[in-house]
């Protein structure tokens, strides 16, 4: 408890609880707002869940640091209140329906891409739908006439047909918002856009609802990637698994360690030998490509990855350190005493010998938590990432395999990074501060 | 300065040195075998473990025999010659059961995944290992040792440039650092020895973002530009241009650690009584530096670099695969993404070894500098 608090001495292990603190907090909400399955739901989905979000987007609070902000993506759905959509029934079983859409655009430069999602109600003969579009400065381009069906999405951007009429040169997204489609230099058009959709549905019953998507150049909290997933899921959820993973390897390896050191030691003879020697066989063991080919053959699962992991570092170099301070304190005379009032060989590995290396295990403890977050996150970028869950590693080996950085998705990277980075440091700071206060060796320097 | 003093009887102690440089000898070499013994024992043994993994514990065994069974059943049934249709069905299971019989004796299915383990790690270690499923090496032969082989110099140059600058770059500045004590810079290097709990790969998509892809100066990965140069010089110009990212990784991920670490062991060694001694003496700095803190303190930090390496290498995969460099690691990588297990193995025993004579190579160098294995002898005898 003392030593505790003398912790607050130390700027650097304040800072790094504050952040640790930071991560838990973020876990929490992480675990609250998001349940496990909707997470793995949203990651795994494809297009049907994330079909209204940009490719690639960057993060939207980048436009802070732009003189000229980027477009953010406008939905408009035509069964909103705010939406005009006028149903007027004409001559037989025909109606039309009017829908007219209007948003402002303060924006600088295109946005990505444009879609429409149909959601048509008929028994047998499809609506016919004509859609134009007004700029700002009065221009009508007529986009298309076509007959929907059910569920029809209309993507904009790849009408090669609506290409040729605006000029043939731009692609119909740029073409749209620009001042004239036909320049070399395309400026986009600042102002209020208004997208009209005509429709005639030629039985009774039937209605036509459409959703209108233009995407941004910006989106959201963390962005997008290039399966239009939002960042911040797996950012988020990513966050308890790291600190998950890292402190079940951690705790369990330095416990387990601390358990076999000690009985080692104890029980001295050929148990101590063996350990020593499974030691040494064990630290030049490579580790990774193990993990690499259970990866491979058996399962990517994390928590059998853990499993092993914890396996494998058990026997680590921890058990010289832990047996050195073992070995003295074996011959203190408390030890002796307890054993002159019959303490029995377990007792007195648990409750005579494991505290005395506390003071050294907790630091080591603290230290190791970033190496096994790290590891998690190789391992996915070696693409042997869990299958299902989100995590910072699966966003890092995502954007690496993508090219991100060739690409200039630079906020793809680095946003998984800066959490690793936040995580290791926290937790490093921590730890090199307990190492100072545990020993006092090391306390001046 | 007591050599002067000792004109006398330096004849004597010429004997004694050349007896006492013998029994150091000796006494190397004897610690040598023995180390070398044990790093191949644990070779071994981290060789089996590789093949049982691989082979899933022997389901490979039982997949490859349930796959025999199948195509002889196939072929039996399929036969349409008079001979086979005269076969009543139970003479038709005695036949399958016969040929498969054979097949798997073939094959050398027949005897225990235990004793075939032992097979398949004799093979293993004496590199003997096979051929790929689907991996070519560069002169397009099949066989894993070649492949292996083929990657084996680009590895040994990265890792051995960046090791080699780690070491002395972190030992002369943690000197200098224990000199300064408690300057800012001094400070700053253990502010910032927090950050080595990152590894050189994360470090390495920095540097990539940065010098790759936003200055443009330094190319994104691989070991020479595409074609190659064909002069010499401008050929290892090329890949040393390449080698730059990849080997300040390695380094920037360790450095500060390794730097506090050695500064670290610098004070409390020149701390010591004896230190003082020296310093009453009048002894000028360097000397007092070169015999009395760097001396005792050499061991120490080998082991300390030792593990640092071994720890290095298990990350070759990655880095490599990061920054594209044709080495081991990204050869298993590869491997893995084409589930060519004859490569993966062959992969591990070469890193097995790797790791052995990197622990191997250290040991010497510690033998050669720790006086507890240098005179321990003529400690025991006095």
């Amino acid at each position: 408890m003392k030593s505790l608090r003398e912790l607050t001495h130390y700027p650097s292990a304040l800072m790094g609880l504050a952040i640790i603190l930071a991560l838990v907090v973020l876990s929490i909400y992480a675990l609250a707002s998001m349940p496990y399955s909707e997470a793995v739901r949203l990651w795994r989905g494809g297009e049907d869940v994330w079909y209204d979000r940009p490719k690639n987007a960057a993060p939207t609070w980048t436009n802070l640091f732009r003189e000229q902000k980027l477009p953010t993506t406008i939905t408009m759905d035509s069964r909103d209140e705010s939406i005009e959509k006028d149903i007027e029934v004409g001559a037989g079983d025909m109606t039309n329906i009017h829908m007219s859409f209007e948003f402002d655009y303060p924006y600088h430069g295109f946005p990505r891409e444009i879609s429409i999602f149909f959601n048509a109600e008929f028994e047998r003969k499809q609506p016919h739908v004509s859609i134009t579009w007004l700029t700002p400065d009065g221009r009508e381009i007529r986009i298309a006439d076509k007959s929907v069906g059910v569920r029809e999405s209309y993507r904009i951007s790849q009408d090669s047909t609506l290409q040729r009429r605006l000029g043939g040169g731009v692609a119909p997204h740029q073409g749209l918002f620009a001042v004239d489609p036909k320049a070399d230099d395309l400026v986009s058009l600042q102002g209020t856009y208004t997208l009209r959709i005509e429709a005639v549905v030629f039985e009774p019953e039937a209605d036509l609802d459409a959703e209108v998507v233009i995407y941004g150049q910006v989106h959201g909290i963390a962005g997008t990637d290039h399966r239009r997933r939002e960042l911040s899921v797996a950012l988020l959820w990513g966050t308890p698994i790291a600190l998950a993973f890292g402190l079940l390897a951690a705790v369990g390896t330095t416990m387990t360690t601390m358990i076999i050191a000690g009985v080692g030691t104890w029980f001295g003879g050929w148990v101590d030998a063996l350990i020593q020697r499974v030691t040494e066989v064990n630290l030049i063991l490579p580790m990774l490509p193990i993990l690499i080919m259970i990866g491979t053959f058996y399962s990517r699962s994390i928590w059998l990855m853990l499993g092993v992991l914890i396996l494998l570092s058990i026997f680590g170099g921890a058990i010289k350190i832990y047996r050195a301070i073992f070995i003295q304190v074996k011959e203190s005379p408390y030890i002796e005493a307890a054993q002159a009032y019959g303490a029995g060989n377990f007792r007195l590995i648990f409750r005579y010998l494991i505290p005395r290396i506390i003071p050294t295990l907790i630091p080591n403890l603290v230290t190791l938590v970033p190496t096994f977050v790290f590891i998690e996150a190789a391992l996915a970028l070696l693409g042997l990432g869990d299958p299902v869950l989100p995590t910072w590693g699966k966003i890092i080996s995502d954007a690496y395999n993508f090219g991100a950085l060739y690409h200039g998705f630079y906020y793809w990277v680095l946003e998984p990074s800066a959490l690793l980075m936040l995580t290791a440091l926290a937790f490093s700071l921590l730890g090199f501060s307990l190492d100072r206060i545990f020993n006092p060796r090391l306390r001046g320097m | 300065m007591s050599d002067t003093a000792l004109v006398g009887a330096s004849e004597g102690v010429g004997l004694e040195k050349t007896r006492s440089l013998f029994e150091t000898l000796s006494r190397v070499a004897k610690y040598t075998l023995v180390r070398l013994v044990f790093l191949f024992l644990t070779v071994v043994v981290g060789v089996y473990l590789v093949v049982i993994v691989a082979n899933m514990g022997g389901y490979v065994d039982e997949i490859r025999r349930g796959n025999i069974h199948q195509m002889i059943s196939l072929e039996i049934s399929q036969d349409e010659s008079p001979e086979m249709r005269a076969l009543s069905t139970e003479a038709k299971q005695a036949l399958i059961r016969e040929r498969v019989a054979i097949e798997v004796k073939r094959q050398g299915l027949d005897r225990p995944f235990i004793v075939r383990s032992f097979d398949f790690l004799r093979q293993a270690l004496t590199l003997n290992l096979g051929f790929a499923s689907d991996m070519v090496s560069d002169t397009g032969s099949k066989q894993v040792k070649l492949i292996l082989l083929e990657r084996l110099p680009p590895t040994l140059l990265l890792w051995g440039a960046a090791n080699v600058t780690l070491f002395f770059a972190s030992l002369f500045f943690g000197l200098f650092l224990s000199r300064k004590y408690g300057s800012w810079l001094d400070r700053f290097v253990v502010a910032m020895a927090p950050t080595s709990s990152a590894p050189a790969w994360f470090y390495g998509l920095f540097l990539i973002l940065v010098f790759a892809a936003l200055l443009q100066i330094l190319p994104f990965g691989g070991m020479v530009a595409a074609p190659p140069p064909e002069s010499k010089i401008l050929y290892a110009l090329s890949v040393l241009k390449h080698l730059i990212l990849p080997t300040s990784a390695i380094v920037i991920s360790s450095v500060f650690l390794q730097t506090f670490n050695f500064r670290t062991f610098f004070l409390i060694y020149s701390s010591e009584d004896y230190v003082e001694m020296a310093k009453a003496k009048g002894l000028s700095d360097r000397e007092i530096e070169r015999r009395y803190v760097l001396r005792p303190v050499l061991p120490t930090i080998i082991t300390q670099f030792a593990l640092l390496l071994i720890a290095v290498w298990m990350g070759a995969t990655i880095l490599e695969t990061v920054f594209n460099w044709p080495g081991l690691g990204r050869t298993l990588f590869r491997a893995i993404g084409l589930f060519d297990t004859s490569v993966i193995v062959g992969s591990q025993v070469i890193f097995a070894y790797l790791l052995a004579g990197t622990v191997f190579l250290l040991d010497i160098i510690y033998a050669l500098v720790d006086p507890r294995v240098r005179i321990g002898a003529e400690g025991r005898t006095r």
